[in-house]
């Protein structure tokens, strides 16, 4: 869901901060990780819908980076985000049919090169695909509803490997503002509904939130730049979902992850254009820059 | 101004084209148009050979369902755990040759009903006076289903009552009345069931008996002990009630050997079906969990081997609420129809078509799931469903109802639900954490299935077309020619509902012909016996059932549509107890009475 084959120019202070997180070490880190879950999950719990539907995604995916990636970076592009994004529409998008997963996959990619401010994708791309199939297609597809089995141990191991990764890639303080406000948050929704607080809680101890916390809330490409400002995204994340849960929306967290991430975004570079004069102009961009 | 490249123009174009493309299939697939049309009998005569009217009222039935009153502890969330108990059965208890009706009630104190087959077009309940009505009083459960079989071999189907409770064993007394021999047959005091099948798993010739518990059998569901009694996933719960496989000593009296003969399964069983689904002479055992994996249990005739994964039917956790068999290809292979649930833009499971794998066979049979190939996997919050041939063509049709909960029809219950579903199983095995109902509906008011089966692997849903316009929480779907008239009609049982005559109008021309088989040696009620008929050149299985689908049991009789101008090569009939018997010189348009060779 994360990484991307485009890059902006960013910073000189970020630039080494940037260049050892992307270190191959670490740009292979999440690829891998997503793809163990997908094995385990599956062999031990049956958690895709097909192995073909998933794969059908992750080729969509890639193939349409490999074409876009070509035609607007005139190279091929690296395919780890593209890889990410079609193993997560695999896993999260659930429908009988195969076309769904066409769609998403291919509205995921293509909204990093259509959608873009300053030389910046403003969503993310699995984020942006699930939203708009949830919205525009809801008669076709829903989202993943299964658990890792029935006991805490396959979810602790997935918190487990999924926080020290996100630690290693120095994101973790991204899941933990979240979750934190999640839970605190569950406080005042069961205060205003009067729903049990384990009902309100339960929702972020399913494999679908560590989908979304370990892969989406923490893609670097469209967060902001600074931790605070991370922090900051988060939280209001978490409580955009709650306004949403408020009105019984099923599929709160992306939808509140569509709405804040890019509103997010650009407020940060509307600041940063105060202090950089040079780079005002918002503009579909038309200049994408090589990593 | 800055000039936009074209590919840029073109690639902004194909994104809005794919942001449309939703919009363009369901334009397509026709889900805009409006589902409900009124029927037009000479339009469904002419276009699919049939169409159903509902005739309940006329028939003398107005029975509606009353559904339980479980512990306050579950108040919050009463229609969803009290959602189940309406059932029909078919039988004919008192061997007039007329099918007669027995429907469960199951509120406490509700009276269930038999409704004899008058033979003029009505009915008439006489269960209170034959001893089956009052059998759920306070302190003893409710009803959940039925399964008759001659359990005695003395040509009378008895009555064996499904319950959240005490499980009741009926004996038929020459159909002049019930005595209830349950403590005789050394059934246990407490149940917590949804299914039951008789079926003659060892060929002794005597009926046993399989008993699928739901909720655990130590959960007295009126008083509660504690509130950690609701499965402990939605997809893997193993903390159900146990299973029961009763084995007929001959004397009226039961064995129960589920562990001895390789049963052990805490699962949520909602529905069960036996028939010799691999040619072997001896019954495999087909049940549809709740909250995980469906089970299927090789029968070697001794013992039971699970194989559900490595068969592929239970690998993927659904919600299983229905085992239906079906020799849909006419290829003398049965097909698995196992419902569970979809609900647009929340959870879409969608429903299970096993078909066997060309080229497995015995121990090693595979299954493939090809309900969407075949355009029956989509069906709602669906609960019973039936195969058979509704229009006489020679194909068999699917008949499906739906719907969980109808209560307000503009509140929805689903996001609680999938608030609650997601999480954990410390979270989800308490019903106190689980958020009130408050009168919000749960998939409710839905639209019925009937499928036309094309005999070319498809299956197209004309259920609105032909009549079927109910959208009561459908439960249970039986077969049964009520009126001898060569058609099959549905009867449907809906929880807190009117129970469903739907009486069957077929195009003249198509053909058909049944057959009601006695056991000799093998069981009286015939039940594992298999019809294998060939005409024209096609040849079709069925085998006689002792419950199926859920909560139901079709009528006995094999009926067997032929479609038009059909020269009847054979059926061959295999007996339960082995023997083969080839009948020739058959017409159409007849039921044929047949006894087991002695």
């Amino acid at each position: 869901m994360s990484q991307s084959a485009i890059t902006t120019p960013m910073p000189p202070n970020n630039g080494i901060q940037w260049k050892k997180m992307l270190s191959m070490d670490n740009r292979f880190m999440p690829p891998l990780f997503i793809t163990l879950i997908l094995l385990v999950g599956n062999v031990s719990f049956g958690i895709l819908e097909s192995y073909e539907k998933t794969l059908l995604a992750i080729v969509t995916s890639i193939v349409a980076e490999l074409i876009l990636g070509r035609i607007f970076l005139h190279k091929w592009p690296h395919l780890a985000s593209a890889y990410i994004t079609g193993i997560s529409v695999g896993i999260l998008l659930r429908s009988p049919l195969f076309w769904p997963y066409v769609l998403c996959s291919l509205l995921a990619i293509t909204s990093k090169y259509v959608l873009r401010i300053n030389g910046r994708h403003i969503w993310n791309p699995s984020n942006f695909g699930i939203s708009a199939m949830l919205f525009l297609a809801a008669e076709s597809v829903a989202t993943l509803s299964i658990q890792w089995g029935n006991n805490l141990g396959a979810m602790l191991v997935i918190w487990i490997l999924g926080s020290v990764i996100i630690w290693r890639l120095r994101r973790f303080h991204i899941c933990a503002v979240y979750v934190v406000s999640f839970v605190a948050l569950a406080f005042v929704r069961t205060w205003i509904t009067g729903d049990p607080l384990l009902s309100e809680i339960s929702p972020v101890t399913g494999p679908e939130y560590q989908l979304f916390i370990f892969f989406m809330i923490t893609d670097p490409k469209t967060t902001v730049r600074s931790k605070k400002g991370q922090c900051i995204v988060a939280f209001m994340v978490a409580l955009v979902e709650m306004l949403l849960r408020l009105d019984q929306s099923v599929y709160a967290p992306f939808y509140a992850l569509f709405m804040v991430g890019p509103i997010a975004l650009l407020i940060e570079m509307w600041l940063n254009s105060r202090r950089l004069p040079s780079s005002v102009s918002a503009t579909f961009n038309t200049n994408i820059v090589n990593p | 101004m800055k000039r936009v490249p074209i590919a840029r123009i073109l690639v902004s174009i194909f994104f809005v084209g794919l942001l449309l493309t939703p919009f363009a299939v369901r334009k397509l697939s026709g889900r805009d148009a409006s589902a409900r049309t009124k029927l037009d009998a000479s339009a469904a005569l002419a276009n699919h050979g049939f169409y159903l009217t509902e005739v309940s009222h006329a028939a003398g039935i107005d029975f509606v369902h009353q559904g339980p009153t479980l512990d306050p502890k579950l108040a919050d969330i009463m229609p969803e755990v009290a959602s189940m108990g309406a059932s029909v059965s078919i039988v004919d208890f008192d061997r007039d040759g007329w099918p007669d009706i027995y429907v469960t009630n199951s509120a406490e104190g509700s009276k269930n009903h038999l409704y004899r087959n008058m033979h003029d077009g009505t009915f008439k309940d006489v269960a209170e006076q034959l001893g089956i009505a009052d059998v759920n009083k306070a302190g003893t459960g409710v009803s959940m289903g039925a399964v008759w079989g001659d359990y005695d071999n003395d040509g009378y189907e008895d009555l064996f009552l499904i319950k959240w409770g005490r499980p009741e064993l009926f004996h038929n007394d020459h159909g002049h009345g019930f005595t209830r021999v349950s403590d005789k047959a050394g059934l246990p005091p407490w149940i917590n069931a949804n299914t039951a099948v008789w079926f003659d798993y060892d060929g002794d010739g005597l009926l046993d008996l399989f008993v699928g518990g739901y909720y655990p059998e130590d959960v007295d569901l009126w008083h509660l002990k504690s509130t950690r009694m609701m499965p402990n996933s939605f997809e893997y719960a193993n903390n159900g009630g146990r299973k029961y496989l009763f084995h007929n000593l001959g004397n009226g009296k039961f064995e129960e050997v589920s562990a001895k003969v390789g049963i052990k399964s805490r699962r949520w069983a909602l529905a069960a079906a036996a028939a010799d689904l691999r040619g072997t002479g001896h019954p495999d055992l087909f049940v549809a969990n709740d909250y995980g994996v469906s089970e299927l249990y090789l029968n070697d005739g001794k013992r039971f081997h699970e194989a559900g994964s490595q068969s592929g039917v239970g690998f993927a956790p659904k919600s299983g609420m229905n085992v239906a068999f079906g020799d849909i290809f006419n290829q003398g292979r049965y097909a698995v129809y196992v419902s569970n649930i979809s609900e647009d833009g929340v959870l879409i499971q969608g429903n299970n078509l096993w078909v066997p794998k060309e080229g497995t066979k015995g121990s090693g049979i595979k299954y493939e799931n090809l309900a969407r190939a075949m355009g029956v996997e989509l069906g709602g919050w669906s609960f019973g469903a039936q195969f058979g041939d509704l229009n006489n063509d020679g194909t068999l049709d699917l008949y499906l109802t739906n719907g969980y909960v109808s209560l307000d029809r503009k509140k929805s219950y689903w996001y609680d639900f999938t608030k609650i579903s997601g999480g954990n199983s410390l979270i989800i095995d308490d019903a106190k954490n689980w958020p009130a109902m408050d009168g919000r509906s749960l998939s409710g008011y839905q639209q019925k299935h009937v499928w036309l089966n094309d005999g070319a692997g498809k299956f197209v849903d004309v259920a609105q077309a032909v009549g079927v316009t109910d959208t009561y929480d459908g439960r249970a779907v039986a077969l049964a020619d009520l009126w001898n008239r060569g058609v099959l009609d549905v009867i449907v049982a809906n929880q807190r509902g009117p129970l469903l005559l739907y009486k069957n109008t077929v195009a003249p021309g198509e053909q058909w012909i049944e057959f009601q088989l006695e056991g000799t040696k093998s069981n009286r009620s015939a039940i594992g016996a298999q019809v294998a008929l060939s005409w024209n050149g096609q040849k079709q299985i069925q085998e006689v059932s002792g419950g199926s689908g859920f909560s139901a049991q079709n009528d006995r009789r094999l009926h067997f549509g032929l479609g038009k101008n059909p020269q009847i090569e054979s059926a061959v009939i295999r007996w339960p107890s082995g023997k083969v018997q080839t009948l020739h010189d058959l017409v159409p348009g007849r039921l044929y009475k047949i006894e087991e060779p002695k």
